[in-house]
């Protein structure tokens, strides 16, 4: 054990057990698995992603490339998790991963034998003979060996929430600088939240041992956090990490609510995933130390200073007893001082000159050039040629101000030569950057940029207030040489994924000096740390290698997320049945009630058919509801249909104007049959027009098109004709809509309805207002999409089940959206096979219904040559056995290839009125082709047949029936 | 993103639905084909300052002509298409 | 210096010091026979199918950025042929003919992996449409397969056939669709063409193109100006921009496109599958990372970065299909800028301007189409005239109605 019995900010009341790579330990509330792990001694946590080298523990917190494991099991397994960042709790299970057979001994570690084969790019320079090879071997066997972690297999069964959020002043970070802008913004009274990726707030301050106004800096911690929770306008978020910065204040975060649990409560999202839009923004993100590129800086024991300072103070665990630091600043004494204290016999390795120090041993100018050990640190060489034993090498290469979010807009950061860091350069509109993320790096420092940067963003965001009264601080600036890479092999860059500055030098030497073409070459900063701590570094390599400043060398662009994000939180509650709205017609339960079984269509759920007792398979159902509704009569639920009301003076002109047919012509109580175009003369839908009144229509449209009719009626007018006073409403969700159809369907309506519903009273295409048995109210249409005597009623949908209750009483029987198929291709209407955006009004037979005695929308461009080039297919019908929607049609005799190809068949049913199976195409020539046979290919389907090309209207194409 | 509605305030581009472009004043019926293609189909398509069409579908349904900075996705005005 | 096994172990043993840069880093000649501006996968096919089929090797390509920095690295990486329309099918199958002998063609291992695009259908009629398109495949030679709801089972372990919502009732298959590489494809037909001649001009930015009389003089550059007998624009994304250069004005919007990648995770999905009742398609890469791409965010965009409406979405659709997916974490998200045209397809072909030519509009489509479209545009530029395959590709197709609208959705860039 290395946890020392006093200090630190852990709960030694609470243990909590817990297991890594199936050893039971223990540790307390307050740990991370890392500080756990550590606490226990354990040091070796993983294997890196290409050559498989072990890794320990690096960093502190969310920038930690070494650490990850598989946390949790069976469905709720979460590969490639931080140990740094993962909360203890009793029972925790984690396992290592990338490994086999086992973390210590890992066969693929070979890997690292190979590594000037397997230098940068490797992969682009080979496995190219025998071509075939490539999928066959080389590609499964590079598959296996990458990636890091397993995914579960089975559905999470935890569930996510999405949140929104709006505020005057969001805080990014609840560090020192963080929580002085809180504070300086939540006493203005603006509405402010507090976001900090950790469990505990007080980022850094949490990992010193610093004072603020002379004392502890941990009380004036839990003192602003105490005067914050008590403020109503203020909203602290613990465990959430804001990922992206977006459009116009929109800020994208992820809030772990339950991930400190073994399981979420009942009840309780495990994420939940906030839209935060934000007038003011302060980004107190703070800055994370960067290593060192030198010879074998990778191996366990080998941790970012400021880590090892953290570990000590914040959980107090003593990382090393025989520590050497190597440290190019200032900050890496206070390490050096801290393990001291703590009782650790420590050496510093400084490349600078410095003075000796009481208690420590002081290497200077002088650095590390190598290390010993195998599994874990054992020994640390320098360039003096003295070689030291220690299991804690704590390196500090200077800091880099964690700045993401500033660059999410394109913002590039500029290098500060003094500083030697990145600063944020442009941030996005309304944040403002402060504290150790510009670069200030001194606690005083960074609670006057934090109280100034608060109160000026509250203010900016329309509130006012006094200058916070700044506590006393530390304010000595640590001094630093700029010291990014020690030459050697095997100096690693980016640690997770085994990009050594020997890679960046040959991807230089290569050409790859852009350094995006680096990052792409080398894939330096593309593991799930991002190049958090390996990306500067990198970048100084390549800098050195190409003869360039790191000024002019650049940095990457910056993208969300900031850190990893779970799918799951992002997916939100839109999972499951509730992944998208369903939509159900008011005769929905009816229905189901009646033996429906339903087919989604759209949002919407439809009845497909209703079986009955003793029929043996859907086409049973099918083939009696078509042939009841051609013999008697049959009702079917067609309330999807979108239903818009066009009213006020200028209706009549609008309709003109989007129908292609003419509609002011229309008398108050008749019907038309309406087809509209999109403005490229293609047909965009068809439906009825009914003129309820002078200046009141009530405009249908097929269920498929209902939302982009109606977006497109209202661009009409307001957009093309706003002259014109009407207004558009849907009513699609007001009215029940059902179809009656057959030759008795008058008879039926007789029973529902005292009205005179004759022919004479009620012609084909007329409408009416309309009273049903009962005393329902509603209208009457008389349309037929069959074929048959057939009328449309409308009742309010509180309603509907008492009308079809009364329908079928009076013998009509349901039918559903498979035998309305059927009748409208028996009849020849075009549907959504034949109205699919690439069709014409010609080619589906409509050509006349074009008006021209009016201008109307899609009328000039349907003119085009293209568009009126007579070889374009036309609907047809077709009969034949084994024809099937999909198939093409070809000449008989004639290869099948492209060239050939006449058109496709659009539609296809077996017909029991006919007894024949039959269909709708497209077909080029269409018309001079009646009569005779066309092959009908379906190689998809294993199918090569014939059928006989006819008129597409299968049944009473005089229309008798209809006008019965 | 969002959209400044004349009508609701502020709101999140997701309630909104757009076609791009604004296109210029539609041809008579008379004009000839080339001013047709160019209506509908030509488009300046600049890097900057952009007019297009949004209708706010999940609110008040007003279709909107936004003028927005295509690489900085900044608004600088939304009305009305009919006031 | 050929790229194999062992030359790479003849420099692993002599510490990789001896590798040479993979193209040369010249300065601009006053002039060239044809300049190709624009660095990314489309120029650069075109300058290397230009110099090996057609030896012309007075060839520049100039790039404002670094080689590949565009769309050819912002995309999904899938390849397929699986097209519905006759002025589409026959060309997207002479790429994927292209994409099968790449390597071996340019010595450079792109990493061309097919291992099967599947779309997944949710209805009868989208199996339909699928059976329509899949037809049409097979009559132009290419392969394509419909699979039951029980293939799909078999072939796509983890996938939820079972959504409440929209359950899957099978797919289009068309197994020798896949992946590549993406940045591998630029640097090879970079290093490709480098190696017969091409001059790469990196950091090179087109600002004006001269004409006079209505012929193409050459470009104005950041670099100054270099002499050209012919152009070729393919700069997708700023083709509006770079061709108003030339007082050209075209069916095209930009719009932003994102794509996402998760953490490396050990192989979990084989298959590049594409959601019938949302807009996903996804994929996992060789080194692990799940790829998922979406729909466009919907509006005129230059700033290659997009907004969360369309990330919930992706990710609200990658649960549905895979719902062990929703513990698993993105990691990092791009956008690319699209030429969004009007009828959702390409243009490859002559403009006004004589010695101008155009090769745009390729919405998502570019990256599968990248050998092909510069197999096609250096057929183009070389002979003055279109090839076969890219004969439906033409500028007035929009005017004349002979549009290729796969989708039907008409007029409006971004429904495409």
């Amino acid at each position: 054990m290395t946890r020392l019995a006093t200090c630190g900010l852990i709960d030694r009341a609470q243990t909590l057990r817990f297991t890594f790579d199936g050893r039971a330990y223990q540790g307390h509330a307050g740990d991370t698995l890392a500080s756990a792990l550590l606490a226990n001694g354990v040091r070796l946590v993983g294997r890196s992603f290409k050559y498989h080298r072990p890794r320990g523990i690096w960093g502190l917190g969310s920038e930690e490339p070494n650490v990850l494991v598989e946390l949790r099991d069976g469905a709720r397994q979460e590969p490639n998790t931080r140990a740094t960042t993962a909360e203890l709790f009793e029972g925790l299970s984690a396992r290592s991963q990338n490994r086999w057979p086992s973390l210590r001994f890992d066969v693929m570690a070979l890997n690292g034998l190979l590594g000037p084969l397997l230098s940068a790019g490797f992969y682009y320079k080979t496995f190219m003979w025998p071509a075939a090879f490539w999928e066959k071997v080389y590609e499964p066997l590079i598959r296996r060996a990458a990636g890091l972690g397993r995914a579960a297999t089975a559905p999470d069964p935890d569930r996510y929430e999405r949140m929104h959020a709006h505020c005057d002043v969001l805080v990014v970070g609840a560090g020192p600088t963080g929580l002085a802008a809180a504070l300086a913004a939540a006493r203005t009274g603006a509405r402010v939240i507090l976001a900090d990726e950790d469990f505990a707030l007080g980022g850094r301050l949490l990992a010193e041992r610093q004072e603020i106004d002379g004392a502890p800096a941990t009380g004036w911690v839990a003192r602003v956090l105490a005067e914050l929770q008590n403020l109503p306008d203020v909203t602290l978020l613990p465990r959430t990490t804001i990922f992206g910065a977006f459009d116009h204040g929109t800020y994208g975060a992820v809030q772990r609510v339950a991930d400190h649990l073994a399981e979420p409560a009942p009840g309780q999202p495990r994420q939940r995933a906030w839209t935060i839009v934000a007038k003011r923004v302060v980004l107190a993100a703070g800055a994370v130390e960067r290593p060192i590129a030198f010879p074998g800086n990778d191996r366990p024991g080998v941790m970012s200073a400021a880590a090892a300072r953290g570990y000590l103070h914040r959980y107090a665990v003593l990382p090393g007893r025989r520590a050497v630091v190597f440290t190019a600043g200032d900050d890496g004494w206070r390490t050096a001082l801290a393990l001291r204290d703590a009782g650790a016999e420590v050496t510093v390795v400084d490349p600078r000159d410095r003075p000796a120090c009481p208690g420590l041993r002081v290497v200077a100018g002088a650095r590390v050039v190598g290390t010993g050990g195998r599994l874990c640190l054992i020994s640390v060489r320098l360039d003096t040629g003295e070689a030291i034993a220690a299991d804690l090498l704590a390196v500090s290469g200077g800091w880099n101000p964690t700045l993401h979010l500033a660059s999410h807009q394109g913002g590039r950061p500029h290098w500060d030569e003094a500083l030697a860091a990145f600063l944020p350069g442009t941030p996005p509109p309304g944040m403002a950057v402060a504290g150790a993320a510009a670069g200030r790096f001194t606690l005083a420092a960074c609670l006057a940029d934090g109280a100034a940067a608060g109160l000026q963003a509250a203010r900016d965001a329309g509130h006012e207030g006094q200058p916070l009264a700044l506590p006393r601080a530390d304010d000595e600036p640590a001094g630093l040489r700029a010291l990014y890479h020690v030459p050697g092999r095997k100096a690693f860059v980016d640690f997770q994924h085994d990009v050594t500055a020997d890679d960046i030098a040959l991807a230089a030497r290569e050409g790859f000096r852009s350094v995006e073409h680096a990052k792409r070459y080398t894939t330096l900063g593309m593991a799930t740390d991002q190049g958090r701590t390996a990306n500067v570094v990198g970048l100084a390599i390549l800098a050195e290698a190409t003869g360039r400043g790191i000024a002019e060398t650049g940095t990457t662009i910056f993208r969300p997320p900031y850190t990893p994000v779970a799918i799951g939180a992002l997916a939100g509650a839109q999972t499951g049945p509730d992944f998208r709205p369903t939509r159900l017609t008011p005769l929905h339960a009816w229905s189901a009630r009646h033996g429906a079984s339903f087919v989604t269509t759209g949002a919407w759920l439809r009845p497909e058919w209703y079986a009955r007792p003793g029929e043996a398979g859907w086409r049973d159902s099918v083939d009696r509801e078509v042939l009841h509704v051609r013999r008697a009569a049959g009702f079917c639920d067609v309330s999807t249909l979108g239903k818009i009301e066009v009213v006020g003076p200028g209706a009549a002109a609008l309709l003109d104007f989007v129908y292609a047919n003419d509609i002011s012509t229309l008398k108050p109580g008749r019907i038309r049959y309406g087809l509209m175009l999109r403005e490229d003369g293609f047909v965009l839908d068809d439906g009825t027009c009914a003129r309820l009144s002078e200046n009141r229509f009530f405009v249908t449209t097929t269920t498929a098109n209902a939302a982009r009719v109606m977006q497109h009626l209202e661009y009409a007018h307001q957009v093309l004709r706003p002259e014109l006073d009407v207004s558009i409403l849907s009513v699609t969700d007001a009215w029940a809509q059902i179809a009656l159809a057959g030759p008795r369907a008058r008879d039926v309506l007789a029973q529902v309805t005292a009205q005179d519903v004759s022919n004479a009273a009620l012609p084909h295409m007329a409408c009416t207002e309309a009273v049903f048995a009962g005393g329902l109210r509603g209208r009457l249409y008389r349309l037929s999409f069959s074929g048959e005597l057939a009328f449309e009623l409308g009742v309010p949908p509180d309603d509907a089940e008492a009308l079809a209750d009364r329908l079928r009483a009076a013998g009509a029987e349901p039918y559903g959206t498979e035998a309305l198929g059927v009748l409208r291709i028996e009849k020849g209407h075009a549907g959504g096979g034949e109205i699919n955006g690439q069709t014409t009004a010609g080619n589906l037979g409509l050509g006349r219904m074009l008006s021209r005695r009016k201008e109307f929308i899609g009328r000039v461009m349907a003119q085009r040559p293209a568009l009126v080039d007579p070889a374009r297919p036309v609907l047809v019908g077709l009969r034949g056995d084994g024809l099937r929607t999909g198939a093409h049609l070809l000449e008989p005799g004639a290869a099948a290839n492209t060239a050939n190809d006449l058109g496709h068949v659009t539609a296809s049913c077996w017909s029991p009125h006919l007894q024949a199976q039959i269909g709708l195409a497209l077909l080029s020539g269409g018309q001079a082709r009646i009569g005779t046979r066309i092959r009908v290919y379906d190689a998809l389907r294993g199918q090569d047949g014939e059928a006989e090309v006819v008129a597409p209207v299968f049944i009473d194409p005089e229309g008798t029936r209809t006008r019965a | 993103m969002r959209i400044p509605c004349p009508l609701c305030g502020e709101r999140d581009a997701a309630e909104f639905s757009t076609i791009g472009s604004a296109p210029p004043p539609r041809p008579s019926a008379d004009a000839p084909m080339e001013d047709w293609h160019a209506y509908l189909h030509l488009r300046d398509n600049p890097a900057g300052l952009h007019a297009e069409l949004w209708q706010h579908i999940h609110g008040c349904r007003q279709w909107l002509r936004v003028m927005r900075d295509t690489r900085s996705h900044a608004v600088a005005s939304a009305e009305a298409c009919r006031p | 210096m050929r790229y194999s096994a062992l030359a790479l172990l003849r420099h692993a043993l002599t510490g990789n010091r001896s590798w040479t840069p993979a193209w040369r880093d010249p300065a601009p000649k006053p002039a060239y026979d044809t300049i190709i501006v624009g660095g990314g996968g489309h120029g650069l096919a075109t300058a290397h199918y230009l110099a090996k089929r057609h030896g012309i090797t007075d060839v520049a390509v100039v790039e404002k950025g670094y080689l590949g920095s565009g769309n050819v690295g912002r995309n999904t990486t899938i390849i397929r042929s699986n097209y519905l329309l006759p002025g589409n099918t026959p060309f997207y199958e002479h790429s994927m003919k292209l994409w099968e002998g790449l390597e071996q063609d340019i010595n450079y291992n792109a990493m061309v992996s097919q291992r099967g695009v599947l779309n997944l259908c949710h209805s009868d009629s989208q199996r339909d449409a699928y059976a329509r398109r899949g037809n049409a495949m097979r009559l132009a030679g290419v392969d394509a397969e419909l699979l039951d709801a029980a293939q799909v089972r078999a072939m796509v372990p983890g996938l939820n056939l079972d959504s409440v919502r929209f359950p899957v009732k099978g797919g289009l298959l068309q197994r020798r669709g896949g992946t590549v590489r993406h940045d591998a494809v630029a640097w090879g037909y970079a290093r490709a063409a480098d190696s017969r001649g091409v001059d790469l001009l990196q950091n090179t930015e087109v600002t004006g193109i001269r004409v006079q009389s209505g012929r193409v003089l050459g470009v104005e550059t950041t670099r100054g100006f270099i002499g050209a007998k012919r152009v070729g624009l393919a700069v997708a994304g700023n083709t509006s921009r770079v061709a108003s250069m030339a007082g050209l004005r075209l069916p095209i919007e930009s719009h932003v496109l994102q794509a996402f990648v998760s953490e490396a995770v050990k192989p979990m999905i084989d298959t590049v599958i594409t959601y019938g009742a949302g807009h996903l398609y996804v994929s996992q890469s060789d080194k692990g990372g799940l790829v998922f791409g979406g729909d466009i965010d919907g509006y005129n965009s230059y700033a290659q970065r997009g907004n969360l409406p369309v990330v919930h979405d992706v990710m609200e659709c990658a649960v549905q299909l895979f719902p062990s997916m929703s513990r698993l974490r993105y990691l990092r998200q791009w956008g690319g800028i699209m030429d969004m045209s009007m009828d959702g397809s390409p243009i490859i072909d002559r403009t006004p301007v004589e010695g101008l030519f155009l090769n745009c509009g390729w919405c998502y489509g570019g990256f599968k189409a990248t050998p092909a479209s510069g197999w096609c545009f250096a057929h183009t530029i070389a002979t003055g005239q279109p090839h076969a395959l890219n004969a439906a590709f033409r500028l007035d197709r929009l005017a004349s109605g002979h549009v290729i609208d796969e989708k039907g959705a008409g007029a409006q860039a971004n429904l495409h």
